[in-house]
């Protein structure tokens, strides 16, 4: 496999490497980092590469196993105290702004989620990616994955309307 | 698509028992407009959901680790050792030369002490030639 056959098969997926990436660690820098990171090890894996059927879920459970490992590393998890990159919450009477910060607000929400939840709800609503693939991914039975996923989703949604109901009252 | 469907889709959506293509057409009827009050809350999760999307990662992958650091340890590398190596050759000269000058020192020692016995032999024997000569002139 010379590389540019393997940009071919593994560049359309950069971005969703990136995105699970930057769902996990939280800050841009991390995540082109992890994405960088993952790019050289699937490269010195290439001669496996051919061997898997679907390189790009092959790929998604290797970032979502490195950005694992770099939780748990002391060094990223100094970094997750500091990140900031969702934008601040403001006190406007605009109402596209208002719009825009509950849609923000989503991101919060998902941050605050446990891990596994993060990632289905990363793969399958940012993503769409099919439930087979997802439980190839996450390595889950398909009824784990349907639970996690229905727990986030209806956590998301109730978070939500608590918060506009205090906005209300 | 009339509301009633969406609700019964939405109802779906939450036990996470929609296809992908129901979560389309979900996705489709809150990112464009017109959504109903009761709902809103999914306007804001999906149109979160279709932002993020748009997010890509913009630098160049790059396959091979940056060579220029490899390279760089290798020759520092070299670079040491090369040190490494004269350093042991010098010290070894200088020690080398340390070790003669204290032999020389030893050696030089050893002679002037041997010269200064020499000279009080010396000493005595011109004692014994004055006496010799005295004895001499007496008896002449």
């Amino acid at each position: 496999m010379n590389q540019s056959d393997f940009l071919k098969v593994v560049l359309p997926f950069k971005d969703k490497v990136f995105r699970l990436a930057k769902r996990l660690l939280v800050s841009t820098e991390e995540a082109e980092d992890a994405t960088q990171e993952l790019y050289f090890k699937l490269w010195r894996s290439k001669e496996k590469i051919t061997e898997y059927k679907n390189v790009e879920a092959f790929a998604m459970t290797m970032t979502k196993n490195y950005c694992y490992d770099r939780l748990k590393s002391k060094q990223a998890s100094n970094l997750t105290l500091i990140h900031s990159n969702y934008k601040e919450k403001e006190t406007s009477l605009d109402k596209k702004m208002e719009y825009q910060d509950s849609v923000n607000q989503v991101h919060q929400l998902i941050e605050k989620l446990p891990e596994q939840q993060k990632i289905i709800i990363q793969l399958r609503d940012v993503e769409q990616y099919d439930f087979e693939e997802i439980c190839k991914m996450v390595d889950m039975k398909p009824t784990a994955v349907r639970v996690a996923l229905s727990r986030a989703r209806k956590t998301i949604r109730e978070e939500l309307i608590k918060k506009h109901n205090y906005g209300v009252s | 698509m009339e509301l009633a469907n969406i609700e019964k889709l939405i109802e779906k959506y939450l036990d996470a028992e929609t296809t992908l293509q129901e979560e389309t057409t979900l996705k489709n009827y809150f990112t464009e407009g017109s959504v109903a009050p009761h709902l809103q809350e999914y306007a804001y999760m999906f149109n979160y959901f279709a932002t993020v999307k748009d997010e890509t990662y913009t630098k160049t992958i790059e396959l091979e680790p940056k060579k220029s650091k490899r390279i760089n340890f290798k020759w520092l590398s070299v670079a040491a050792s090369v040190m490494l190596l004269f350093s042991v050759f010098l010290g070894k000269q200088e020690y080398q030369r340390h070790q003669a000058k204290k032999q020389f020192e030893q050696i030089s020692k050893g002679l002037r002490l041997l010269s200064s016995n020499f000279k009080k032999g010396e000493n005595a024997v011109a004692g014994l030639y004055t006496y010799e000569n005295t004895v001499n002139k007496i008896l002449k």
